[in-house]
């Protein structure tokens, strides 16, 4: 076994032993443990384990690839999965907290005073969070059969186990305590490959900074000013100036990307584990504080992974590398056909530009810049096996979370709230381990025969929060009058346009050829991409609820009390079920 | 509490101007006037481009606390604290 094998072996295995020995210290005893982790997690605390929550596989591997590659125009990304918060701080959060139950279609039966309405939030909710698993599971077997040349199968069912030991032995509380040690390998090992990388380049250990700094090689050149020099050399777009599809688009896909966040279920159930609504709103803010740390420093991770791969491409203008002379890392990723290479003109050497004509790196796969980015700047083999282990807590942490609320929404709002409802609190307890366990072998089958569609559905889960779940509950809040039916109506209206843009461009359930306006830029509305298009959802949702209002006449005096009752702080009691 | 209404209208207050700026930050200087913006210089960054990818984040992060520490005066003076 060579040195990296071990190295990373100890990484994944040491923090496994870890998360497993906090999930016996925290194992749930009663229902209020296994759903809110008894409503007594601190907001430092839960900032912790929501930033673990919320940045999965694709935060951890995919976004500074995203960015490397889309330059300004990945800045949606950067904006909208934090500008969320925002919005959950001020508009969302405090008051469900204040409610006090247990999941969001609990909230919204209960304001809503519906069970349609309670069913429609549990059929969005295990649609988002079931599209989520799967990319997961795969990040999981991917990295499983990168780092430790196991069969991707057998690192799924790994993977799986792990979960299964830590989620269904403790519920909200044994996934609470175990993503704040995640978190902290996570950022661990993102940020220590930044540090070295952006000290190399600049001379300046934080990548903040450094990505505004002059390069250290003493040409007094600013990394940004260079970049954007290589990179229009070789035909590309502008670094610093490339949109994404214009403007409106930006602007719709940053803005569906927020209201998104706010709307999906798996984070806003972890502001009802704090143990007041001030500790509610603190919390929103100490999550931003652990994201802010990944989402601040991953601009400057793509930068400088685009800036290397093309430095060691081409080092002078001119002068390419011999492709017999390429880098161990270059050997490596070609092995798993995410990086090709092709040699068109037969000179021998490699030439990477943007003229699919004479462009001899016919694949670079995005997802490998984070991975490969500590190889290619020569770092430390620990260095290495850590940024293994950050990916695998990653996708495990929000595994996790997502496990347990697809769990708490079948057994709580399916089984207890609609079909059995004198069930007992043991029997619900155990019916949240079935469910889960059950979640768990159904993501992992998954996992391994990925359906066609699994890509484009990440935007179908954000398009359906931002279009369904968010409008319903802000209007839940901020609007006394809102009725039920005006609200349901709204809610389908919503989703209804969302799914039908999002099918007549990528196809029915994503089958292609089945799409009636192609896949193509000038047939989209107003050059609004289907990724984007959760955000026009959401203003259909909003003016068809209004409307339907002026119909149905207000929603029922208690109802209004109700939601007075919500908006004022006092007298709160802990999150409880009835 | 006798004086609902009066607290919910300060915090409405609250929340549009913490929701001004964050549409400002973001949408305004990271999006809509990145070109001008781009113009000026932050070190090695242009300031459109450092408001998308770095100041939008930062100032998120002050607008939760500031209106979180807000909203608890708020409670206090409304006897409304838990």
């Amino acid at each position: 076994m060579d040195e990296l094998k071990l190295y990373t072996y100890i990484a994944v295995f040491g923090t496994f032993a870890l998360y497993f020995g906090i999930a016996w210290w925290a194992r749930a005893g009663s229902t209020s443990d296994f759903y809110v982790a008894g409503g007594g997690i601190t907001p430092f605390q839960n900032g912790m384990a929501i930033g673990a929550d919320w940045m999965s596989a694709a935060s951890f591997i995919s976004m500074a690839g995203l960015i490397a590659f889309l330059g300004y125009g990945g800045s949606v990304f950067l904006m909208g999965w934090t500008g969320g918060y925002v919005l959950l701080a001020m508009l969302l959060a405090p008051y469900m907290r204040k409610h006090g139950k247990f999941t969001v279609p609990e909230f919204i039966s209960d304001r809503y005073y519906s069970k349609t309405a309670r069913i429609v939030a549990v059929i969005c909710l295990i649609i988002a969070s079931v599209t989520y698993v799967i990319g997961q599971m795969k990040g999981v077997g991917v990295a499983f059969s990168r780092f430790l040349e196991v069969d991707y199968d057998l690192g799924l069912v790994i993977g799986m186990v792990v979960v299964w030991v830590y989620a269904v032995l403790g519920g909200m509380k044994g996934i609470t305590y175990t993503q704040i040690a995640q978190y902290c390998v996570m950022i661990f090992a993102y940020t220590i490959p930044a540090v070295f990388i952006s000290l190399q380049l600049t001379g300046n250990p934080i990548p903040q900074l450094g990505l505004g700094s002059t390069l250290a090689d003493g040409s007094g050149v600013y990394l940004l000013d260079k970049l954007d020099m290589v990179v229009t050399d070789l035909g590309f777009k502008e670094y610093t100036t490339a949109n994404m599809g214009g403007t409106l688009n930006m602007f719709a896909y940053t803005m569906s990307l927020m209201i998104g966040t706010a709307g999906l279920p798996h984070v806003i159930m972890r502001f009802f584990t704090v143990p007041s609504v001030q500790a509610a709103r603190q919390s929103a803010g100490y999550a931003l504080v652990c994201i802010a740390l990944l989402y601040t420093v991953a601009p400057a991770v793509g930068a400088m992974a685009r800036f290397n791969l093309l430095n060691t491409i081409e080092p002078v203008a001119g002068q390419n590398l011999e492709y017999a002379e390429r880098p161990q890392w270059f050997k490596d990723w070609e092995k798993t056909g995410l990086l090709k290479f092709e040699d068109k003109n037969s000179d021998g050497k490699v030439q990477y530009t943007a003229d699919k004509a004479t462009n001899e790196m016919v694949k670079v796969d995005r997802d490998i810049m984070v991975l490969a980015n500590p190889a290619i700047a020569n770092l430390p083999n620990w260095v290495i096996a850590l940024v293994a282990a950050g990916g695998l807590a990653a996708a495990l942490s929000t595994a996790a979370g997502l496990l347990l609320a697809i769990s708490s929404s079948v057994s709580h709002d399916l089984m207890k709230g609609v079909f059995v409802p004198d069930m007992t609190e043991k029997n619900e307890l155990l019916a949240g381990r079935v469910t889960m366990t059950v979640a768990i072998l159904f993501a992992g089958y998954l996992g391994m025969n990925p359906p066609g569609f699994a890509a484009g559905t990440v935007a179908l889960a954000f398009g359906l929060a931002a279009s369904s779940i968010f409008p319903a509950l802000m209007m839940g809040i901020f609007s006394r009058k809102m009725s039920g039916t005006a609200a349901v109506a709204g809610m389908i209206a919503g989703i209804g346009v969302t799914m039908l843009y999002v099918f007549q461009h990528k196809g029915v359930m994503f089958i292609p050829g089945t799409s009636f306006l192609g896949d193509m830029g000038p047939n989209w509305f107003f050059g609004i991409s289907p990724n984007a298009f959760g955000s026009v959802g959401a203003l259909v949702n909003f003016a068809v609820a209004f409307a339907m209002l002026k119909v149905t006449g207000p929603a029922p005096s208690e109802i209004q009390d109700m939601v007075d009752h919500m908006r004022v702080p006092g007298n709160v009691s802990a999150a409880h079920a009835h | 509490m006798e004086n609902k209404e009066t607290y919910w209208s300060e915090n409405l207050r609250l929340i549009f101007i913490c929701l001004a700026i964050w549409f400002a930050v973001s949408f305004g200087l990271g999006l809509l006037l990145v070109e001008p913006l781009n113009a000026i210089r932050l070190g090695g960054y242009k300031l459109g481009f450092w408001f998308a990818q770095q100041g939008s984040i930062y100032s998120f992060l002050v607008l939760i606390f500031w209106y979180g520490a807000k909203m608890n005066k708020l409670d206090k003076k409304y006897h409304a604290e838990g």
